[in-house]
């Protein structure tokens, strides 16, 4: 089986660097397994819903970058929606549809009017940020009631639900991707667009597709960062797109379209999920933390050059 | 005996291996001054990696190029530019949102330092290369709005301003119209006339009579022999090409027609220029659509596929009236389409031959959304079959394959379909002889099998061999339709130029 592992190098190369991270704190620092292990990929769990999200927006040839913004709205709506007494079911339910409508905006823009996703989504990043700061002034949503906090199951078993809840949702996307008709058509929308729309396939539609399950999954992304904690808020989405973007693409998925796997993703984002938190106990050093992720990337993205330069000289 | 300089170019027993296949193997080639040097062979044969090492863009790994007598140590595409050689591939290689002016200047003015740019002498360059070579094309013109002629048109001034000594013309005719041709020819007669010696590649055996003098066969890699045109015949050369006979090249066989699947009545789409269609193809019958390039051949495929849906007219598909305003509407009631630029529209070269077999089935090969991929691998496995597709594996992606191999892959996936109709766009473009006969065949076959076939093809052999009934357009309208029997390269060639029917006969 050369060929599969020809197939999946990068997804085993992103894997064996997280193991040997892993090898390293285990000999250097073995107190990161008692104390920061799980935390580690409690905190991680809502940057992999949303790099599930980004996969296939990045497969489909496009860009979310309004994921922060996105996560901010869901976030606060569920802290608020938890407060007015609704039941569990009912917030989480409500807060997917609020992140998917704000996908479908976002979709209807790009692939209902044709507009470039990169500016669509700048724009409605803003948007959703300031139309929030606008009705919340910046509030944030405390005294959220006990049922909605680790989904009142109190924190140890809470945090096994959230780690659970997304490595479900990969589960459950990579199996899609694969073995589902509309991943198929994602991916060929993404390699080619007019050869997809030559073969019947409806390449608006894949992508207005596409747009409203990232905000769906940006719903639940935040519903599981908020249960985290007593108050929600209204900023916990800055930065996310970048964090999510980043771990997509060191997972391998070519930000040209076409190519790229949940698998990646998920070593991605374990990947960058897990370097800050090794270098406080390998150095005990924070700040260097976001030079060496950044770091991670431009390898990441190097190697794809030299790779495809070999193939060109063939 | 000729003299050393007489040989402008000398390529002695070149080797090239990649990886572990041999592309190229003790090959020689020799062009001399003023000569038009053919260079014929099926795909894969190694064409283009002897005018890679030639240009420098691949280093050979044995033997030895010599240029007017002196061995050239080091190539590389700088240096065998100096050196007096151009090369005017397939798809011309320009800036399209520069002017022809500013695209020549880039290639001929000397880039070193920090200098003005004398726009007015640039121009009056341009101007003046443009008229050599009789091309009515304006300097200011943006590249992208030339067509594909023109472009190719473009970059022989290039060559012609860079004092090119050598000129590889790689397929110059493929998406050249027969008068697009005659000038071209006329042009290669002007630089012949001047001392320039030409390698020319090409898949039409009828033009390489014309305009070659000598011609080099490649097979699998090796130099099968050089023989003086006009002492070979083009059964020959097919023969030293294919190493086998070939029983013709244009096999239609006739098959009894059947009841009319697709008609059109006073079909048009302002948008792409084309009117008052009517047209009518039967089970069992292949229609070729003859036509300069610009005709508005490619138009109609598209109306009857969806992409520029039709605004005036009707289309009959077995007698009802359907409307067809997508590519998905056209996939649904049975209408096939294998576009001409298949690079760009047809395969999606990074997925695999399976996927793209499959891609416009995938409902039939899901349930319930969920993909079937045993089902997939036993289609693919059908296709790769039935038409001798040549792949390393089932799940090697696209790019992998030779270009009659992606065409093939192409066929299948409409194939697939179970297609009523099918519209074959320029089905032979860039395929080899072998490659050629076999998806002749294969249409034949097709047509046998029930399946009613609209055939665009620029090569009037193959409309003339392989049509029951040839439509003729011009000017965005069909100027005339006649039986394989009544049907000339000379009358179908009139009608294509604008001559009405009746001078046509007469």
């Amino acid at each position: 089986m050369s060929l599969a592992i020809g197939r999946y190098k990068r997804e085993l190369s992103v894997a064996a660097a997280y193991c040997a991270l892993l090898a390293l704190l285990a000999v250097a620092a073995p107190r990161f397994f008692q104390v920061q292990f799980r935390d580690t990929w409690v905190s991680a769990a809502p940057t992999l819903v949303v790099a599930i999200g980004m996969t296939l927006v990045i497969v489909a040839r496009h860009i979310d970058i309004s994921v922060g913004s996105q996560f901010s709205v869901c976030a606060v709506a569920a802290g608020l929606l938890a407060k007015s007494g609704l039941p569990m079911p009912v917030v989480v339910t409500a807060t997917l549809i609020v992140g998917a409508m704000m996908g479908a905006i976002n979709g209807w823009l790009v692939a209902g009017l044709g507009l470039p996703s990169i500016v669509v989504t700048l724009a409605t990043m803003v948007i959703f940020r300031q139309s929030l700061a606008w009705a919340r002034q910046g509030e944030l949503v405390a005294n959220v009631p006990e049922g909605f906090q680790w989904f009142g199951h109190g924190q140890a078993a809470g945090q096994w639900l959230v780690i659970a809840a997304a490595v479900a949702m990969l589960a459950i996307f990579a199996w899609g991707s694969t073995w589902l008709a509309v991943g198929r058509q994602v991916y060929a929308v993404g390699s080619d667009r007019e050869a997809a729309r030559l073969a019947g396939i409806n390449p608006p539609a894949v992508v207005f597709g596409v747009f409203v399950l990232m905000g769906g999954l940006v719903g639940l992304a935040a519903i599981l960062q908020s249960v985290r904690f007593a108050e929600v808020d209204p900023k916990s989405g800055e930065g996310l797109e970048l964090q999510a973007i980043a771990a997509v693409v060191v997972g391998g998925t070519a930000i040209a379209g076409g190519r790229g796997t949940m698998l990646g993703s998920l070593v991605g984002v374990a990947l960058l999920g897990t370097i800050g938190a090794a270098m406080v106990f390998l150095t005990s050093e924070a700040q260097w933390d976001k030079a060496i992720q950044g770091i991670i990337i431009l390898a990441a993205v190097t190697s794809d050059g030299f790779s495809r330069r070999r193939k060109q000289v063939l | 005996m000729k003299s050393a300089a007489d040989c402008l170019l000398k390529l002695s027993s070149i080797s090239k291996s990649f990886g572990g296949a041999r592309a190229l193997d003790d090959v020689s080639l020799e062009l001399k001054s003023g000569e038009v040097h053919a260079l014929v062979g099926e795909n894969g044969a190694g064409k283009s990696t002897l005018i890679k090492i030639v240009t420098g863009a691949v280093e050979a790994d044995a033997g030895s190029i010599r240029i007017l007598g002196q061995v050239i140590e080091r190539n590389g595409p700088s240096i065998s530019r100096k050196l007096g050689i151009a090369a005017i591939y397939q798809q011309p290689a320009l800036f399209p949102d520069l002017t022809v002016a500013e695209n020549l200047g880039l290639r001929l003015e000397s880039p070193r330092g920090l200098r003005f740019i004398r726009w007015g002498k640039r121009r009056e360059t341009a101007r003046r290369l443009l008229e050599r070579i009789g091309a009515e094309i304006s300097p200011d013109a943006l590249v992208r709005e030339l067509t594909m002629p023109q472009q190719q048109l473009v970059e022989i001034a290039s060559a012609i301003g860079g004092d090119a000594k050598i000129l590889i013309l790689d397929e110059p005719t493929s998406s050249l119209t027969e008068r697009e041709v005659e000038n071209l020819f006329r042009i290669i007669g002007q630089l012949r006339e001047a001392g320039v010696g030409m390698i020319y590649i090409s898949h039409r055996m009828d033009e390489l009579a014309k305009v070659a003098g000598r011609v080099t066969v490649l097979r699998d890699g090796k130099c099968v022999g050089t023989r003086a045109m006009s002492e070979v015949t083009t059964g020959e050369l097919i023969h030293m090409m294919v190493g086998r006979e070939l029983s013709s090249v244009f096999p239609k066989t006739p098959a009894t027609l059947g009841e009319s699947v697709l008609r059109t009545s006073n079909l048009g789409c302002s948008e792409s220029g084309v009117s008052g269609i009517d047209l009518e193809v039967r089970a069992g019958e292949i229609v070729g659509l003859a036509g300069l390039v610009g005709a508005g051949r490619s138009e109609l495929a598209r109306i009857l596929f969806g992409l520029t849906p039709a605004d005036a007219g009707q289309i009959f598909l077995r007698g009802e009236v359907v409307r067809i305003d997508s590519p998905s509407d056209a996939v649904r009631l049975g209408i096939a389409y294998v576009p001409e630029d298949r690079r760009r529209y047809g395969v999606i070269l990074d997925m695999p031959v399976t996927s793209n077999t499959t891609l416009a089935i995938l409902r039939r090969i899901s349930r319930g959304g969920l993909l079937d991929f045993a089902k997939e691998r036993e289609i693919t496995e059908t296709f790769v079959q039935r038409l001798g597709t040549k792949t390393p594996s089932l799940d090697s992606p696209l790019a992998q394959l030779s270009g009659g191999n992606q065409q093939k892959v192409a066929l299948a996936r409409w194939l697939a379909t179970e297609p009523a109709v099918i519209i074959l766009d320029e089905p032979t473009q860039g395929v080899d002889v072998g490659g050629k006969a076999e998806i002749h065949r294969l249409m034949s076959e097709l047509a046998g099998k029930g399946l009613a076939v609209i055939m665009i093809s620029s090569e009037l052999p193959e409309i003339l061999g392989m049509s029951d009934r040839i439509a003729v357009m011009h000017g965005g309208k069909i100027v005339g339709v006649m039986n394989r029997a009544e049907a000339t390269q000379e009358n179908v060639l009139q009608l294509a130029l604008g001559h009405s029917a009746r001078e046509a006969v007469a």
